[in-house]
C-alpha cells in the first residue's frame, strides 16, 4: 500500500469543479512529480492532503492513518511537511526563529522554556547550513530575497523530520543555480529516506529529478509513470497544447 | 555595550524604588501611581496583543471589573482602609480572569478585524452592564472604597506606588519570560502568519486565550489598585473608553512588541495625559489635545520610538551581512540570489 | 400582544436610521479593510448640524440635509486624505486608533461649543403622532424610515448601476485586482469615505430628532453601530440591513416585555449567541485560511 493515498477526491468551488475523482498513490521513498496546466487542482489536491481544504466522500490516508479532513496541524505532527506555492515564512522573525517554529515539544511545561535549547539549535544550525542560510540566521526572515524565502520554508518544514514532504512549486521564480542547488537537496534527503510529492511547472526541473510524473487536467488524473513514458504520452501533449 | 546593560536596568530600578523619596510632592507622587499602574497595564497588554497581533481595544473591561470587585469585596466584607485591601487584589484578578475566558474565547474564534471591533463591543457592555445592574454596582451612583484614614500627606501616595512597582515587576519579568520562551515565539508566530503557525504544530488557540487571559488578570489587579487609589467609582470612570486608548497608544507611541517600548509609553503619556487634565480642565478641550496627540504619534512615527532607534542602529549591519560573505561552498549558492536581500516585506517589529 | 406589534413596527421605523448609519461603516470597511471608529462622533457632528440650521436659519431638519450632506461628504474626504491615507503600516489596526482620535477631536470640539447638556430637536413632526388604532405613532419615525428607504435606494442605485458604483464593489472584492484593471481605488477610497459620512449626516439628523442627545451618545451609537456590522458580518451590505433592523426589533420588544434596561443587554446576548455558532457573522465570508 502507498504511504500517502487519496481515494476518489472532489472538490467543487461554486460551479467550477477543481477536482474530479482523484487517486493518487505516492510510494515510499519516491519522488513524484505532479504536473499539469494552471488551473489543473494540483495546489487543490495539496490542500485536500494537508487539511487546507475541506472535502466529504472521500478517503486520504497516510501511512495507515485515515488523514481525510483531519486539521493542518495534525497532519504535520503525523508526518507531512509541506511548503506553499507563495512562501509563507514568518516576515518579522528572525531566520534562526523560523526554524524553531515547527520546533514544538511535547508537554505544556516546556513551552515556559528557553525557546531554542542547545540541541534544537544545533538542529536549526545544522539545517540551515543545508540549505546554505547559516550566515543570515540572524536577520528578520522578510529580508530575505524570494529564493532564499522559498529555502527557509523548506528548512523549517525539515525541522520536524517529516516523512513525506510536499513541495509546491519549489523552483517557480527562482534562478538556476539555485535549481541545480535545490536539486541536490531533494536528492539528498531522498537517499536519507524522504519521500517527496512536488508540484512544478519547470518541466526540466521535474523530469530531471522525479521517478514518477503524474500529470492533471480539469481535475483529473490523466497520465502517470515514468518521466519518458508521460512526456510521450499522447493525452499530455494535448493537454498542454490543445484544448 | 552588552556589560552596560545590566547596569542601566539597576540603575533604572533603583530610580524608580528611590523615586517618591527623591520627589516627596503629593502632586507628582500621584502621577508616579498612575505611571506605574499604566506601565503595568501595557506590558500586560502588549504581552498579548503585541506578540501575537490580536489588537485589543476591549481590556479596560478587565480594569472596570477589577475595579468593582475590590469595591463590593470590601462592602461585603467590611474591609476597613489600611494595607488589608491590597490583599484583595489577586482575588480581583481572578474575578476578571472569569470574565476573560468566555469573553477571549468567543472573541478569539473570530480573526483579525473582527476580533479588534468585538473587544471594543465587549467593552460597551461590560458598561452598560455596571450601568444597570443596579443591585451589584449600584447604577450610576456609584461606589465608595474604604478610606485608610492614617495615611495623611505625603504618605498616601507611597503604598500605592509600592504595590503598583510590585506589580508592575512582575508584569515586566514575565513579559520578558515569554518573549524568550518557546510560548512566545509561538505567539510572534501567530502574529506573522496564524494558519501557517498551526499548520507547524503550534496550539493557536490556547496560545491566544492564555495570553488574552493573562492581561485581563493584570488589568483586573490595575483595576482594583486605582480604585482604591482613587476612593471612589463610576460606571462611566471605571468602564473608561480612554483607558484602552491609551494603553494601546504606549505601546503604538514606544513600540508594539518590544519590552521597553510600552514602558517608555507610559513613561511619556501618563504625565503628558495628567498635565493636559489639570491644564485645560474645561470639558472637551483636553479630549481635542488627547486626539491631536494621538494623530500626530501614530502619523509621524507608526512603528514606536525603540524600533525606530533600533532600526538605525542595526540596518546597516544586517543588510551589508549576507553580501560579503561568498567564501565557503554551501552559502556561495546563497550569495548568487543574495543580491536582491532587503526588498522583502517590510521588517518592521521587535 | 398588540404592544408587541406596535414595538415590532417601532423597531422597523426606527431601524431604518441604524441602518443607514452602519451601512456608512461597512461600506468604508468592504472598500478600504478599515474600521471607522469615528462614525458615531460624525453622526452625533451630523446632529448637531441639524440642530445649527434649524435654530438659527430656521431650516427644516429634513430639508436641512442638502446643506448638511454634502458638507459631511466633503469632510470624509478631506478626512480620509489627510489621515486614512497616509498609514501605510498595519493599517487596519492604525485606522481604528486613527479614527477613533478623529471621534475624540469631534467629541470634544462639540463638548466646547455645545457643552454636555441634552439637546432636543423640535418639529411639528417630533410632537404630533399619528394614530393608527389605539396606537400613537409620532410623525418623525414615519418620515425617517421614508428618509432611509430613499437614501438605501439611491445607495443601491449608484452602486448597482454606475461605473464609480461597479468600480467601489470592484475594490470591495479585491483591492488589488481592482487596482491592476485600472480602477483609482484611491479616489473610490475617498468617495467610498465620503459617502460613509454624508450617510452618517443624515443618520444623525434623524437620530437627534427622535432621542435627545450630547457629544457623549457617541460612544453608544459607535458601539451599536460595531454591533450591527459584526452581527451582519463585516463588510456585508444585506448583513449590515438585516442586523440594523434586527436589533431595533429585538431592543423594542425586549423594552415592552421586559424592561427597557435591558433591551439593549438582550441584543448583545444575541450577538454573543450567533458569534459562538458563526464567528463571521450572519453574512460575512470568513477571513483568512488564505494560501
Amino acid at each position: 500500500m502507498s504511504l500517502l493515498q487519496t481515494r476518489a477526491v472532489s472538490k467543487a468551488f461554486g460551479g467550477v469543479q477543481a477536482l474530479d475523482g482523484c487517486t493518487l498513490g505516492v510510494e515510499r521513498g519516491s519522488l513524484t512529480g505532479l504536473i499539469g496546466p494552471n488551473g489543473s487542482g494540483k495546489t487543490t489536491l495539496f490542500n485536500v492532503m494537508t487539511g487546507y481544504e475541506a472535502v466529504d466522500g472521500c478517503t486520504v490516508t497516510f501511512d495507515g492513518h485515515e488523514i481525510t479532513n483531519a486539521t493542518p496541524d495534525r497532519v504535520f505532527q503525523l508526518g507531512i511537511g509541506r511548503t506553499f506555492q507563495l512562501t509563507r515564512i514568518f516576515p518579522r522573525l528572525t531566520v534562526l526563529e523560523n526554524m524553531h517554529v515547527a520546533a514544538q515539544r511535547e508537554g505544556w511545561r516546556s513551552l515556559f522554556g528557553r525557546w531554542s535549547s542547545s540541541r534544537e539549535h544545533q538542529r536549526a544550525l545544522e539545517l540551515l547550513d543545508f540549505v546554505g542560510l547559516t550566515r543570515l540566521q540572524d536577520v528578520p526572515a522578510g529580508n530575505l530575497s524570494y529564493g532564499q524565502k522559498k529555502l527557509l520554508e523548506f528548512a523549517y518544514v525539515l525541522v520536524a523530520e517529516p516523512d513525506v514532504i510536499l513541495l509546491d512549486e519549489p523552483a517557480g521564480g527562482v534562478n538556476p543555480t539555485m535549481i541545480h542547488y535545490l536539486t541536490d537537496r531533494i536528492r539528498e534527503l531522498n537517499q536519507r529516506g524522504v519521500t517527496f510529492l512536488m508540484v512544478e511547472h519547470n518541466m526540466e526541473f521535474v523530469m530531471g529529478l522525479c521517478d514518477r510524473v503524474v500529470v492533471m487536467n480539469h481535475g483529473e488524473i490523466i497520465a502517470e509513470g515514468e518521466p519518458e513514458a508521460v512526456r510521450s504520452d499522447p493525452k499530455v501533449l494535448e493537454a498542454y497544447l490543445g484544448a | 555595550m552588552k556589560a552596560l546593560r545590566p547596569l542601566g536596568l539597576l540603575a533604572l530600578l533603583a530610580l524608580a524604588v528611590l523615586f517618591p523619596l527623591l520627589f516627596p510632592n503629593p502632586a507628582v507622587d500621584t502621577v508616579a501611581v498612575l505611571t506605574v499602574l499604566f506601565a503595568t497595564a501595557v506590558t500586560a497588554w502588549n504581552t498579548f496583543s503585541g506578540y501575537s497581533g490580536y489588537i485589543s481595544i476591549g481590556h479596560a473591561a478587565f480594569f472596570g471589573i477589577g475595579s468593582y470587585a475590590v469595591a463590593i469585596l470590601c462592602q461585603d466584607w467590611h474591609v476597613p482602609g489600611g494595607y488589608l485591601p491590597f490583599l484583595l487584589l489577586p482575588l480581583a484578578g481572578l474575578i476578571a480572569v472569569a470574565f476573560a475566558i468566555p469573553m477571549g474565547w468567543i472573541a478569539l474564534r473570530t480573526r483579525k478585524h473582527t476580533f479588534v471591533i468585538l473587544t471594543i463591543a465587549m467593552f460597551f457592555i461590560m458598561q452598560l452592564m455596571a450601568f444597570n445592574l443596579r443591585s451589584v454596582t449600584n447604577g450610576s451612583r456609584g461606589m465608595s472604597l474604604p478610606i485608610p484614614v492614617s495615611w495623611s500627606g505625603a504618605f498616601y501616595d507611597l503604598p500605592f506606588y509600592y504595590v503598583g512597582l510590585a506589580l508592575l515587576l512582575v508584569a515586566v519579568a514575565l513579559s520578558w519570560w515569554i518573549r524568550n520562551s518557546k510560548y512566545g515565539l509561538g505567539l510572534l508566530a501567530i502574529r506573522d502568519d496564524e494558519d501557517r503557525a498551526r499548520g507547524l504544530g503550534v496550539r493557536t488557540g490556547a496560545f491566544k486565550l492564555t495570553a488574552f487571559v493573562l492581561a485581563a488578570f493584570f488589568f483586573g489587579m490595575v483595576g482594583g489598585l486605582h480604585a482604591y487609589f482613587v476612593e471612589s467609582i463610576f460606571p462611566a470612570f471605571a468602564f473608561d473608553p480612554l483607558i484602552d486608548l491609551m494603553v494601546a497608544l504606549m505601546a503604538f507611541l514606544g513600540g508594539l512588541g518590544t519590552i521597553s517600548g510600552p514602558l517608555l509609553g507610559a513613561v511619556i503619556l501618563v504625565p503628558a495625559q495628567q498635565f493636559f487634565t489639570i491644564w485645560f480642565n474645561k470639558p472637551g478641550f483636553y479630549l481635542m489635545i488627547y486626539g491631536a496627540m494621538f494623530l500626530a504619534i501614530i502619523l509621524l512615527l507608526p512603528q514606536g520610538i525603540v524600533p525606530a532607534l533600533r532600526g538605525r542602529f542595526t540596518k546597516a549591519e544586517t543588510l551589508a551581512g549576507p553580501v560579503r560573505s561568498g567564501d565557503d561552498g554551501d552559502v556561495a549558492a546563497a550569495v548568487a540570489w543574495a543580491g536582491d536581500v532587503g526588498d522583502g516585506e517590510r521588517g518592521g517589529g521587535a | 400582544m398588540r404592544l408587541i406589534v406596535d414595538a415590532v413596527i417601532t423597531g422597523v421605523l426606527s431601524g431604518g436610521i441604524y441602518v443607514l448609519m452602519a451601512l456608512g461603516l461597512t461600506l468604508i470597511f468592504g472598500v478600504m479593510d478599515i474600521i471607522n471608529v469615528g462614525q458615531g462622533a460624525l453622526v452625533i457632528l451630523g446632529a448637531y448640524l441639524s440642530y445649527l440650521l434649524q435654530q438659527h436659519l430656521h431650516i427644516d431638519l429634513f430639508v436641512g440635509l442638502i446643506l448638511t450632506m454634502p458638507v459631511m461628504f466633503a469632510l470624509g474626504v478631506g478626512l480620509e486624505a489627510a489621515f486614512i491615507r497616509p498609514i501605510r503600516w498595519e493599517r487596519t489596526t492604525l485606522s481604528i486608533l486613527v479614527t477613533f482620535a478623529i471621534a475624540l477631536l469631534i467629541q470634544g470640539a462639540l463638548s466646547l461649543t455645545f457643552s454636555t447638556n441634552l439637546v432636543q430637536m423640535h418639529a411639528w413632526y417630533v410632537s404630533h403622532s399619528l394614530k393608527i388604532g389605539s396606537f400613537y405613532l409620532a410623525w418623525v419615525y414615519i418620515f425617517d424610515f421614508l428618509l432611509s428607504v430613499v437614501l438605501v435606494a439611491a445607495l443601491y442605485v449608484v452602486l448597482n448601476h454606475t461605473k464609480f458604483g461597479a468600480g467601489l464593489r470592484a475594490s470591495m472584492q479585491n483591492r488589488t485586482a481592482a487596482q491592476l484593471i485600472g480602477i483609482d481605488v484611491e479616489r473610490v477610497s475617498a468617495i467610498t469615505f465620503g459617502i460613509g459620512v454624508a450617510l452618517a449626516a443624515a443618520g444623525g439628523m434623524a437620530y437627534g430628532a427622535t432621542s435627545a442627545f450630547n457629544p457623549n451618545s457617541q460612544y453608544d451609537l459607535i458601539s451599536r453601530l460595531l454591533v450591527i456590522i459584526i452581527l451582519g458580518g463585516m463588510g456585508s451590505l444585506r448583513g449590515a440591513v438585516v442586523a440594523g433592523f434586527g436589533m431595533l426589533i429585538v431592543e423594542d420588544v425586549t423594552s415592552v416585555v421586559w424592561s427597557p434596561v435591558w433591551a439593549s443587554t438582550v441584543f448583545y446576548m444575541l450577538l454573543v449567541v450567533v458569534l459562538v455558532l458563526r464567528p463571521q457573522g450572519l453574512f460575512g465570508r470568513l477571513e483568512s485560511r488564505r494560501q
